[in-house]
């Protein structure tokens, strides 16, 4: 997986059916991304939508939020529509995990991504990244402590 | 990721049992989380049965997007305790989770016999959307992922309510 001090790799992804964003529309801009296994995971507080509960908090630290999992712009679009996200979910979905395996958060025997965090910064390198264990939501307590020292960096 | 409670246990936090008890058990909760309802008579069980040994501490953690009276209900809950009826309030409305919404809350507030107008004033204030928010961003901090999630002595437990009752239960024995 990359780590921090390392460019964050370029990516062109849809985040809706009729749009695409790449890593570059997020310059000047912190960024999260969140690489997870699937939509549709069961569990009623799953990660995604606890990041959801949370924009307001990310915003406070200049940042957006990027779910990305290998699942198709029609999937995410009914996944997100189901959870009430506002925030995009992108499709790593062809070439499949292309995004995921550049970040080396690929599982090539399931063919998904793992369940990895990403703090980019406004000049586009990782300043901080986590692999997860896939049946364990991380939480936000790494994203934030992350946030706050690029903050306190650039104060 | 890092299990520890932040910010420690203080005095804006609700407490129940003697402030000395060895045991802090600090629950991250949501009103209108299935999973919290089905704690809380498992912590009413804990709290029976160690009685002077534990104390509890219920802090916000409303899932507002996913559960559209979490947020009013946690509001709710503090704005009793400004008339000194956190817990009467906050185990009626668990006790009356099913039917939770608006109306619930105002006719928990009459049978409690809160001042009304007081308590309707106090759900829109300021101050107790702020106390509900740093509950919710202290939850953030310490890791928590999920309703309910607890922590012992400000360490972050891994498991459920039943889990945490067996494993006081076993370090009792």
């Amino acid at each position: 997986m990359l780590e921090k001090g390392t460019k964050a790799p370029d990516f062109k992804l849809f985040a809706a059916p009729d749009k695409s964003v790449s890593l570059t529309d997020f310059k000047g801009k912190n960024l999260i991304l969140a690489f997870y296994p699937a939509d549709w995971s069961p569990v009623c507080s799953d990660q995604m939508a606890l990041y959801n509960e949370m924009l307001k908090y990310f915003a406070k630290y200049d940042a957006e939020i990027l779910g990305v999992s290998v699942d198709g712009k029609w999937c995410h679009k009914a996944f997100s529509e189901s959870r009430n996200l506002h925030f995009s979910l992108v499709a790593d979905f062809e070439p499949k995990g292309e995004v995921s395996k550049k970040y080396g958060v690929y599982n090539e025997e399931e063919g998904r991504s793992d369940r990895a965090l990403f703090v980019i910064d406004k000049e586009g390198t990782i300043a901080w990244s986590y692999l997860s264990p896939a049946a364990v939501n991380p939480g936000a307590d790494g994203i934030l402590d992350a946030l706050e020292s690029l903050t306190r960096n650039n104060a | 990721m890092s299990s520890q409670l932040k910010p420690a246990v203080n005095e804006r936090d609700h407490l129940q049992g003697a402030a000395s008890a060895p045991i802090e058990i600090v629950e991250y909760g949501d009103f209108q989380c299935p999973h919290c309802g089905a704690a809380y008579p498992v912590i009413k069980k804990m709290q029976e049965v160690f009685g002077d040994q534990i104390k509890f501490i219920f802090r916000n953690f409303p899932l507002s997007e996913s559960h559209q009276y979490a947020k009013i209900a946690a509001l709710a809950a503090e704005a009793a305790g400004l008339q000194g009826k956190y817990w009467e309030m906050h185990d009626a409305i668990y006790e009356n989770q099913g039917q939770l919404n608006d109306g619930l809350l105002y006719e928990l507030a009459q049978n409690l016999g809160l001042d009304e107008q007081q308590f309707e004033q106090d759900l829109q204030s300021t101050a107790l959307n702020e106390k509900v928010e740093a509950d919710f961003e202290s939850g953030m901090r310490s890791g928590v992922s999920g309703t309910p999630s607890f922590f012992v002595n400000g360490q972050k437990f891994d498991g459920g309510a039943e889990d945490l009752y067996d494993m006081l239960k076993d370090s009792a024995e």
